[in-house]
């Protein structure tokens, strides 16, 4: 089977004034339908530079990447926006909602900038994304209503709305405590058993035992890559984390 | 494209959700445009009103006066000043085919006494054209005819205020008056006529025939001034230059020498005074437009702090697909809705201004449509131009740059 994404050489290079930082030195990667990646490394190691890329939210310097079978690289701006829009969904550690803004409507953004209108009811498609994601009693909160693990679900929900085939989340879980953090892995889990293609960065080596597959990245280059021998139920934690709370209160 | 409905939706929330900053955007425009209407409209108003008092004034007139005339070079003298007799007023009435109606018109004034009372007032000696060409009524009596002129008849015609001074409420007709200790007859009273362009009362003011007035009070043989009418406004020029060729050949002036009379005809003053109205108008309109242009920078200020301010939102609308132009139709539409906005409370405020100047002041304010319409228009313009710039800075982000943005 040909994968999903498909990437080849890819180098990016930031120009900071004279300097020239290598976030990537040449990354190669084949990610299929249905996986569960977690992408790991030490801090400045090119993590959410790759992910950018996956996402077409930036360009690479050079190399190659096809996105279902389509050289991305070749694509105008326009192109990458429509993208985004309707192939990938992206979730930011910092959950990057509109403020002053409800849930709903945030959730409803992506389908605002569709242009195929393939969906044909965009509040009712919003409402069940946030429903899939267990909000569907915030639908009219703004976001600094949420707590940081009901905006990040949001955010999924955003992310979803569109229906699109992988799912992108850079540090999903680095502003939320340890118990909310397995509830958004659970959420992950069952989308990624619905079918959905995620790719995940993260530094916390408990998150990365949620996925199916760990990609550790170093200094710009791919490092390790191995399946997850021992793979945990975010849903039983849970189950089991309530159970601990009844028995000691 | 996205849907026009749905661009508007976005832009009207996105000015909901920011009110305090919307309303400051707004600001400049909604005094610019009030400006610009309440300025044109005192301009436009006192036009009117400029027009109103001038046709007010007569029909079709056409005024001579005496005037200095120079024969060879040499002046000659006091007695040449004032050259117009009964005459010239025979001759044009006789002579001249374009004027429907004439009048020579004889100052004086004096002490006047009637009733027991006393009044200082004006007395005009006319002919009974002189009604018809200044469009004003006889109240209650009779004015003189023809004959009474030939006959120098001792009869007078009161305005409103000599009337009420001499008689109160009695009605004058039929009473004696002393103009001058001369004995007169009352034989009517005309209608109020009010405050001429200048503020003087017209109604302050005795009615006498011309050659009463020429002969019995002043002893005299020339008149102050003729007055006469076309009988359309179309043919006014033509009688005027009609009236000049009877005076030139009464006064035996030859061809090269220059008139020793001063014509002038109402169209020409009306076109004279309303010149300079619409040069006011067009003054006051640049100034008030300068206002609108500053508020339109304005605009293009808070709209550029505003795309600032708002980095990380289009950041997130750029991650989720809008593209570029997106983001410029979305940030054109607000600048476009804040500035229309703007505008339409600038009118508003702007009727709420005239009404109380129209209600409370002497000042009058004509709001016209064609301005209102030109301001809204503008105010739109204002927004597109001044709105593109930041927006496009706002479409040219890069998705990741604008939404690492702090
Ligand atoms: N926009 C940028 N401009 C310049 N350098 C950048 C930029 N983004 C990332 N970098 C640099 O590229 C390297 C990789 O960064 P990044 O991909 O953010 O790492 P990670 O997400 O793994 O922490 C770092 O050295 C970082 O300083
Ligand atoms: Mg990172």
């Amino acid at each position: 089977m040909k994968p999903v994404i498909d990437i080849h050489e890819i180098k990016k290079i930031y120009h900071v004034g004279e300097i020239e930082v290598n976030a990537l030195r040449g990354v190669d990667l084949a990610v299929h339908t249905g996986d569960f990646v977690a992408i790991m490394g030490a801090s400045g190691s090119g993590k959410s530079t790759l992910m950018n890329l996956i996402g077409c939210l930036d360009e690479p310097t050079s190399g190659q990447y096809f996105l279902d079978g389509v050289n991305v690289s070749a694509l105008s701006r326009n192109e990458y926006a429509d993208i985004r829009n309707q192939k990938i969904g992206f979730v930011f550690q910092g959950f990057n909602l509109l403020s002053r803004t409800t849930a709903l409507e945030n959730v409803e953004l992506p389908l605002f900038y569709d242009r195929t209108h393939r969906i044909k009811d965009p509040k009712k498609a919003a409402e069940e994304a946030l429903e899939r994601v267990g909000l569907a009693d915030r639908m009219d909160h703004v976001p600094n209503q949420l707590s940081g693990g009901q905006q990040q679900r949001v955010a999924i929900a955003r992310a979803l709305v569109n229906r699109p085939s992988i799912l992108l989340a850079d540090e999903p879980t680095g502003n939320l405590d340890s118990r909310t953090s397995v509830e958004v892995m659970s959420v992950f889990q069952e989308l990624n058993a619905q079918g959905i293609t995620i790719i995940l960065v993260t530094h916390e080596h408990d998150i990365s035992l949620y996925t199916s597959r760990i990609v550790e990245m170093r200094d710009g280059r791919i490092r390790n890559d191995g399946p997850v021998e021992t793979r945990l139920s975010a849903g039983d934690i849970l189950a089991q984390m309530k159970e601990e709370d009844e028995c000691c209160n | 494209m996205l849907q026009l409905k749905n661009l508007l939706k976005a832009a009207f929330n996105s000015i909901m959700k920011n009110r305090m900053r919307s309303l400051l955007t707004s600001l400049g425009i909604i005094i610019g445009v009030s400006a610009v209407i309440v300025m044109v409209g005192i301009g436009s108003g006192s036009q009117k009103r400029i027009a109103q008092e001038i046709s007010s004034f007569g029909n079709n007139m056409i005024m001579v006066f005496p005037s200095f005339s120079q024969r060879g070079g040499v002046s000659r003298g006091a007695g040449s000043f004032n050259r117009m007799t009964m005459d010239d007023v025979k001759a044009i009435r006789e002579q001249a085919t374009l004027v429907e109606y004439v009048s020579g018109i004889v100052m004086s004034g004096g002490q006047v006494i009637g009733n027991g009372n006393n009044w200082n007032t004006n007395i005009q000696g006319v002919e009974p054209d002189y009604l018809k060409i200044r469009v004003w009524k006889i109240k209650s009596g009779e004015f003189f005819d023809d004959r009474d002129v030939r006959s120098h008849k001792k009869v007078a015609v009161l305005g409103q205020t000599v009337a009420e001074n001499l008689f109160g409420n009695m009605d004058p007709v039929g009473q004696k008056i002393r103009i001058r200790s001369v004995p007169f007859k009352v034989i009517g009273v005309l209608e109020k006529k009010g405050q001429d362009a200048r503020g003087q009362d017209q109604d302050d003011i005795i009615l006498a025939p011309s050659t009463t007035v020429l002969y019995r009070l002043k002893g005299d043989r020339y008149i102050n001034m003729i007055n006469a009418s076309s009988y359309s406004i179309d043919t006014i020029d033509k009688a005027q230059q009609e009236v000049t060729e009877i005076l030139r050949h009464q006064h035996k002036l030859d061809y090269g020498q220059e008139n020793d009379f001063m014509v002038a005809n109402q169209s020409s003053v009306t076109e004279m005074a309303s010149a300079t109205s619409r040069i006011m108008t067009m003054l006051l309109g640049a100034v008030a437009a300068v206002s609108l242009i500053v508020g339109g920078i304005g605009i293009m200020n808070i709209m550029l702090v505003s795309v600032t301010e708002r980095t990380r939102e289009i950041g997130i609308r750029m991650s989720v697909g809008a593209r570029g132009s997106d983001i410029l139709t979305q940030f054109l539409m607000e600048a476009v809705v804040l500035s229309l906005s703007g505008g339409i409370i600038g009118i508003l405020l702007s009727a709420g201004i005239a009404l109380i100047l129209n209600t409370w002041t002497d000042i009058y304010t004509l709001i016209e449509p064609v301005i209102v319409i030109l301001s809204v228009t503008f105010s739109g313009a204002v927004g597109i131009f001044f709105g593109f710039y930041p927006a496009r800075k706002a479409a040219g982000l890069n998705p990741i740059e604008a939404l690492r943005y702090e």
